[in-house]
């Protein structure tokens, strides 16, 4: 009788709860209002570029951000380096190797409030057939009914074989890309 | 009394600058049509290096130019003869200002600073722009291609002054023609 009550009490104070937490559950991804960028030092000067084709899930809610997942899928051959001969070279096999391997993947693993707007989301990076633990910082903005995150993270090329051959060594093109995104997200 | 004698100055700066400018013109050519590799991309940082160093070392010479008057042309020549070659070398200069200024813009549209030996980044005047980009490359490559033009009239009336009008005005340029200045 005891056990029933309190089962009864816990799903009631659940029932109460969950809704209202999920009011603002932001799942809606908006691809014209968010963007993946690179930037990467080619002899020391800082170069950057985008991919524009992506396509991401996730599910945040401010309320239990540990819940939060994501994971994104971008295609990449939609790289632009700013210069079409780096485009195509890029998306060659010493690099990228599109034909093989089209798309980066991201999957979100545990997500950590850090206090404030931030967050750390810990997740598995796979490129080029090549799978890397990341942890990326992202920070949570709510505009209107849509939530904006932003963040930015460094990988080594070299982890993920992009770059090979005679673009293996760093002279020319650097080890460390950082990944940059900006994601736009509307609520249910 | 008019001055008869390039200052030693003036002619280091005219033969430097030769020098500089016929790598750059081949190097600018040359690494145009090659495959993109590590050695293109290194290339074209050098080409940009030089062009930073070719554009200060008109600074000088302009400098230089402006406080020390040339030596006068000849007064066998006919008007319309010394009129040609001020154009001539009026154009020359336009063209060494004009020329780097382009390179420098491509590379801001293009989205790839120059950064002077990699060391001292030259601010980017224009934001990225592929079309502009794009466009200021066919501007850079056309001045180019007028400058090539207008060298191969600046070379082959030099060598007219020399074997046909048989006149001091290429051998007065020349390194150790007088030990005056």
């Amino acid at each position: 009788m005891k056990r029933i009550a309190l089962a009864l009490a816990s799903t009631l104070a659940f029932a109460a709860l969950i809704p209202a937490a999920h009011a603002v559950e932001f799942t809606q991804v908006q691809a014209d209002k968010s963007a993946v960028n690179f930037i990467y030092k080619q002899m020391g000067v800082a170069v950057d570029g985008k991919f524009k084709k992506f396509s991401s899930t996730l599910s945040f809610d401010p309320a239990k951000p540990t819940a939060a997942k994501a994971s994104f899928d971008v295609e990449l051959a939609s790289v632009d380096t700013g210069a079409s001969e780096g485009d195509q070279e890029v998306a060659g096999k010493p690099w990228f190797n599109t034909k093989v391997f089209p798309s980066a993947k991201f999957v979100s693993g545990s997500v950590k409030a850090l206090g404030g707007n931030k967050y750390e989301v810990a997740g598995q990076l796979t490129i080029k057939g090549k799978t890397q633990d990341v942890v990326v910082p992202a920070t949570f903005t709510q505009q209107g009914n849509a939530g904006v995150f932003d963040g930015s993270f460094t990988i080594r090329r070299a982890d993920f074989s992009i770059g090979e051959g005679s673009w293996a060594k760093f002279d020319i093109v650097a080890n460390d890309v950082q990944i940059r995104f900006h994601i736009t997200a509307a609520s249910k | 009394m008019e001055n008869t004698h390039y200052t030693a100055t003036a002619k280091l700066l005219h033969w430097l600058m030769a020098a500089l400018l016929f790598g750059l013109l081949a190097l600018g050519f040359y690494m145009h049509d090659l495959p993109l590799s590590p050695e293109k991309l290194q290339l074209y940082s050098w080409h940009k290096w030089a062009g930073v160093s070719a554009f200060l070392l008109l600074a000088v010479r302009l400098l230089w130019r402006l406080t020390h008057r040339p030596p006068a042309l000849p007064l066998s020549m006919p008007k319309l003869m010394q009129f040609a070659a001020h154009a001539g070398h009026l154009m020359l200069y336009v063209l060494m200002i004009a020329i780097p200024l382009s390179g420098w813009l491509m590379s801001s549209a293009k989205g790839f600073q120059t950064v002077y030996f990699g060391m001292l980044p030259i601010p980017d005047l224009l934001d990225k722009n592929k079309e502009l980009g794009d466009l200021l490359q066919t501007v850079h490559m056309s001045l180019n291609l007028l400058f090539v033009a207008v060298l191969a009239g600046h070379i082959g009336a030099a060598l007219k002054h020399h074997f046909i009008d048989k006149d001091d005005i290429l051998t007065r340029m020349a390194p150790r023609h007088s030990k005056e200045n």
